[in-house]
């Protein structure tokens, strides 16, 4: 139980894929007009995570160390395919508003790296909740620019109009080049709490060594 | 289709609804290998080769196989297997025959298998009912559009490695901003009516 909180928090925060490694910018750019679509992408991208993740793990010893990539990504691309058809049958709005991008979950980079870097190297279990930690981590970044997007391009979250009718959005957020963005800035403020914390450190140790050195000074 | 919808096909796929700016197919290799020109005309060129010849391959692959026998929801499966075996295919083309070619684009080939902007062209290909000859003018001109977008990035870049930006925004955030300030200058385009 304990590792499993710990690959969640892993997942979402301190290793988030797009924030902190900088996967997937495609879908992190295109499908976050709007929250709603940021909330069906980051699902949908999370169960194909899980189940090629568990799915690779599962067939790690059978597959050629020649040929993992392209059976990869035909694991991949079968789960995305069913995804794809659920998401036709069942949520036909969210099917049309993300369009293209759902099959284009199959180039993701995250999943490829994850069945890469971890699902072809761990047991099956770990390896499934990776996916679930990683893919919430996506969900969580898409999200958070999506919520930043809406709210300044539209004036709305989730549909809901936040300023009245008074209200003149900056359309510019909606557009391709605020995607852009809003993305360096959200990374920015990233980068920024991921540095507090190594100055702090870096000004504990200074103020050790400078009560050290005044120490010194007065023996 | 006449020849000038084709042109005018590809003046909007390279243009008015440029890959990168306007609809972020291949961000990735677009963030990550605009460092140099050099290396973004290389990979750029790359890219242009494989998704004129998967633009081909993609369509006949799915008005031969998939069609006839009713398997149009396997396209994603059928497109990403193959363009892979393209790239693969394309790779040992070159290294045996071409080995000028190979030394300066090698390395980027297996990189294009996992670039969106590849399965993309195909798969609107097939959503806009494409005629043969317009889904490789559409894959065509996608790619110049793409390669126009990364070589000019790529100059960017080279000038802003002079600049001092707050320590937050060094490396990957001042990148997209730049990308967000040229995506505004294509916005330009958008008014465009074809």
């Amino acid at each position: 139980m304990k590792g499993f909180l710990k690959q969640l928090k892993e997942g979402i925060l301190d290793n988030n894929p797009t924030l902190v490694q900088l996967l997937g910018m495609c879908p992190t750019l295109a499908t976050t007009t709007s929250v709603k679509n940021a909330i069906g992408m980051g699902l949908a991208a999370t169960v194909v995570l899980i189940f090629s993740n568990l799915f690779i793990s599962l067939l790690r010893k059978f597959i050629p160390k020649q040929v993992r990539i392209a059976a990869f990504i035909v694991i991949i691309s079968g789960f995305v395919t069913m995804v794809e058809l659920l998401m036709k049958a069942f949520v036909y709005s969210l099917y049309q508003s993300l369009g293209i991008f759902i099959p284009l979950i199959v180039v993701n980079c995250i999943i490829l790296a994850r069945a890469e870097a971890y699902a072809s190297k761990n047991k099956v279990l770990p390896s499934a909740v990776d996916g679930l930690a990683m893919g919430l981590g996506f969900t969580f970044a898409l999200i958070l620019v999506a919520t930043v997007r809406e709210i300044v391009g539209n004036g709305t979250f989730m549909g809901l109009s936040l300023f009245g009718d008074g209200y003149a959005p900056a359309l510019l957020f909606i557009m391709p080049a605020g995607a852009f963005l809003t993305l360096g800035f959200v990374i920015a403020a990233v980068q920024k709490i991921r540095n507090m914390g190594q100055d702090k450190e870096r000004m504990e140790k200074l103020s050790k060594l400078e009560e050290e050195a005044e120490k010194e000074e007065t023996v | 289709m006449s020849f000038t919808d084709i042109l005018l096909l590809m003046f909007g796929a390279i243009l008015v609804e440029n890959f990168i700016f306007s609809k972020f197919y291949g961000c990735c290799p677009f963030l990550g290998v605009s460092e140099k020109p050099d290396t973004a005309l290389g990979m750029g060129m790359a890219v242009t080769f494989v998704m004129t010849l998967s633009g081909a391959a993609t369509w006949a692959v799915y008005h031969f196989l998939l069609k006839p026998f009713g398997l149009e929801y396997l396209k994603t499966v059928a497109f990403i297997l193959v363009i892979a075996a393209l790239v693969q295919f394309i790779e040992m083309f070159l290294r045996k025959f071409i080995p000028a070619l190979y030394a300066s684009l090698g390395i980027y080939l297996p990189l294009i298998t996992t670039n969106c902007a590849v399965l993309s062209a195909a798969l609107l290909a097939i959503q806009n009912e494409y005629s043969f000859v317009s889904a490789v003018a559409f894959g065509f001109a996608s790619a110049l559009g793409f390669t126009l977008a990364i070589v000019v990035f790529a100059g960017v870049r080279g000038k802003m490695e002079f600049s001092k930006p707050p320590r937050a925004f060094r490396g990957f955030p001042i990148t997209l901003i730049a990308a967000g300030l040229l995506a505004m200058a294509f916005a330009g385009f958008s008014g465009i009516r074809l």
